[in-house]
């Protein structure tokens, strides 16, 4: 290696120049993600996550909106028309500071407002998208039910026609942003397969209450939707949606976001370990210099680059329209998995400090419970993956 | 109104600053290139008087290539275009010898108002805004930290000691500003991605027609003697509270003639 010599010693920061290969506008768009959560979200994280709800969601929903994150990756409308990975920039950048904050865009952009893009008439569109994109309007994604998670096809919500209206019977669970939503997109069997609806939540018959005592994503608000009777216009559904793959199409794009999101979490807590380790000392010295705490150090570092390189390509891609739902269902196994690592460790690294919201890293590891729940759980990605490689199903 | 608002890149104060061993210049390439911070509150102020009153945009940057990086942000910030002035020759320019490039280039833009920071996070002269308005002809509004302009009257509120100054003048003119007068924006994703489109000027000290026996580092009207890195900071001295720890503070504080 003639040249091995001049090569400058990596960034911690970014060892494998993850982003070396980002172009101008990606680099704008990270960075100005990156100043505006650590300015405007990271002071106030820990009280909302403490007080388990966010305090003025609209005004968190009307400064997203400005900075142009909702929808970001969509075409028209009043959304931005960014690239995949731009908007897997950002993503990472705003669950950097909290996988909470990342789920509020997450829902918004690419569950709600990706399923009226993708599948609502040119009416619903102008209706809800473009004051959706500016923050004005909060939207949320109703599939899962109480007794229908990893398997959405056995939800009991029923959509039945009344003459030319639906009405809407049915509960949802665990739907973020549920109470605090102007509009729901809600998912229901229909004699012709599973359709979308979007329910304004001012409708008579909806209404929506909010999960108490969690322990995880505290700084969300998440609730369960019950819909009794909801009676909506025959333009309330969704014209393009039909089975189950219209719902699942909208999740792929979430968790696109969460394979981005979680190497987030998991650069921060790495970042804060290093940065307590190094100042941090017992036993005469710093506790970095110990070969314990190299050793956690160094895997975290590991795990840190690989899933960043792996979000990263997943992107690339995505961009070039070559993403499979498989290459998204690996990216959302192995960076879950990677960032859940690194948090424990890093907890660790923290001693007693580490179990407090003083220090980020507690608060990481119990979103990213969350994180590897929703959107499909790890097992139902192994699953996906053991499909796509096998050629078996071997989900039932 | 046309706004020009200067914008200076300087290298992040969140890494560490690196001066060239062989001619004491800042190592620009060594660190990160951001927007100087006072510039973005400059930037801020164009925008909100573009926003009330119409008109246009225009940054004047001068700086090496990689300042393109800071150009393309103030612009997705919502500036309308840029004009950058680059060249080799301009190389340890000080500040005399930069506002004198500054003027010349601003000799070709259509303006009303300049509008710069009151400072720079590198050189920290504080006379840009005085040394230009002087090249141009044109008055001098400086550490404003309020801009009200009606037609073709200017006027700004300076925080002083003893109060507030207020300041008036005809336009055109020049303004420099502090941080109190506004609060910057954040760049827009639909702006981050208009930005490459909008038209970027690159200017050569000949096409500014900036006369090269009067810029850079052998012409310097001022020169850097010798440069030493900052002492480490002395320990603080501990007093113990034994009944008089008032009085001590109180002593500290005059002998240091901060009462
Ligand atoms: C904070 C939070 C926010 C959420 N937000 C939303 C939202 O906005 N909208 C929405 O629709 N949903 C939302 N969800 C719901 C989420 O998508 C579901 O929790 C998820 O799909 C898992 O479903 P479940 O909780 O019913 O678990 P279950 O499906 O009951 O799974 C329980 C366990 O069984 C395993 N399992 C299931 N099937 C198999 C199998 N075939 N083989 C092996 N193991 C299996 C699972 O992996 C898991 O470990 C949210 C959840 C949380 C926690
Ligand atoms: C809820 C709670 C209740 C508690 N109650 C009590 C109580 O009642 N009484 C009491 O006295 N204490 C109590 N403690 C304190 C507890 O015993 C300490 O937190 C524990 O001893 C670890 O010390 P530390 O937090 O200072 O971490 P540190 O000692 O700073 O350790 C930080 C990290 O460095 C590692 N480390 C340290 N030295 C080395 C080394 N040589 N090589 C490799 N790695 C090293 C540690 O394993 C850890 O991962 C309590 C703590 C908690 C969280």
């Amino acid at each position: 290696m003639s040249n091995a010599h001049k090569a400058t010693a990596p960034d911690p920061g970014d060892f494998l120049e993850v982003d070396g290969s980002l172009s101008a506008e990606e680099r704008d768009i990270r960075d100005t993600v990156r100043d505006f959560a650590t300015g405007e979200l990271l002071p106030n994280v820990a009280d909302w996550f403490d007080a388990g709800t966010i305090p003025d969601a609209r005004a968190l929903a009307k400064s997203f909106g400005d900075l142009g994150v909702f929808g970001m990756h969509l075409d028209g409308y009043g959304c931005a028309g960014a690239s995949a990975v731009s908007y897997g920039l950002a993503c990472r950048e705003l669950e950097a500071v909290d996988s909470g904050l990342r789920s509020f865009v997450s829902v918004q952009g690419s569950l709600a407002m990706t399923a009226i893009h993708r599948f609502g008439s040119e009416e619903q569109k102008n209706t809800w998208l473009p004051k959706m994109a500016a923050g004005e309007l909060i939207g949320c994604f109703g599939l899962t039910e109480p007794d229908s998670g990893s398997d959405p096809g056995s939800m009991r919500t029923r959509a039945r026609r009344d003459g030319s209206d639906w009405v809407l019977d049915g509960t949802k669970m665990w739907i973020t942003n549920g109470s605090i939503a102007d509009v729901a997109v809600v998912w229901a069997a229909t004699e012709d397969g599973i359709r979308g609806f979007v329910v304004p939540t001012n409708t008579p018959g909806f209404s929506a209450n909010v999960v108490h005592r969690k322990l995880s994503l505290r700084a969300s608000i998440t609730s369960e939707l019950v819909l009794d009777g909801v009676r909506l216009p025959e333009s309330a559904v969704l014209p393009g949606s039909g089975g189950l793959g219209s719902p699942l199409s909208c999740l792929n794009e979430a968790r696109y976001g969460i394979v981005w999101g979680a190497t987030g979490a998991a650069r921060a807590c790495y970042q804060a370990a290093l940065d307590y380790a190094a100042t941090r000392e017992q036993f005469g010295r710093a506790i970095s210099g110990f070969q314990l705490t190299q050793r956690k150090l160094a895997d975290m570092l590991v795990d840190v680059n690989q899933a960043g390189l792996t979000a990263l390509q997943i992107g690339r891609l995505k961009d070039a329209g070559r993403c499979h739902h498989t290459h998204v269902s690996f990216g959302k196994l192995s960076c879950v998995a990677a960032a859940q690592r690194v948090a424990g460790e890093a907890r660790s690294i923290h001693g007693a400090n580490g179990i407090t919201l003083e220090y980020p890293v507690l608060r990481h590891m119990l979103n990213l419970e969350t994180v590897a729940t929703y959107e499909g759980t790890a097992e139902i990605h192994a699953l996906s993956l053991g499909q796509a490689v096998t050629g078996v199903s071997a989900f039932r | 109104m046309n706004i020009v608002v200067l914008v200076k890149q300087v290298p992040d104060t969140a890494t560490e600053r690196k001066l060239t061993s062989d001619d004491k210049t800042l190592d620009r390439a060594a660190s990160d290139g951001v927007i100087n911070e006072l510039d973005e509150y400059a930037i801020e102020e164009g925008l909100l008087l573009k926003e009330k009153h119409g008109g246009e945009v225009t940054i004047l940057t001068m700086g090496p290539e990689q300042a393109t990086d800071s150009i393309r942000k103030a612009l997705s910030m919502g500036a309308d275009k840029a004009v950058h002035v680059s060249d080799e020759a301009l190389h340890g320019s000080d500040a005399l010898q930069s506002a004198y490039a500054l003027s010349r280039a601003l000799g070709r833009i259509e303006f009303d108002l300049v509008v710069l920071g009151s400072e720079s996070t590198d050189a920290r002269t504080g006379v840009m805004g005085a040394a230009l308005a002087e090249y141009l002809g044109v008055p001098q509004l400086t550490l404003a930290d309020k801009v009200d302009v009606d037609g073709q009257a200017i006027k700004v509120q300076r925080l002083t000691d003893y109060g507030y100054d207020v300041v008036e003048a005809e336009l055109p003119a020049v303004v420099s500003v502090v941080e109190k007068i506004n609060e910057p924006r954040y760049p827009s994703f639909k702006l981050i991605m208009q930005a490459k489109k909008k038209p970027v000027e690159k200017l050569t000290i000949a096409d500014a027609e900036i006369d090269a026996a009067r810029v850079g580092l052998a012409n310097a009207t001022t020169e850097t003697v010798d440069v030493a890195p900052a002492p480490p900071r002395a320990a603080g001295t501990i007093v113990k509270d034994e009944g008089e720890g008032g009085v001590k503070i109180a002593e500290f504080l005059a002998e240091k003639k901060f009462v």
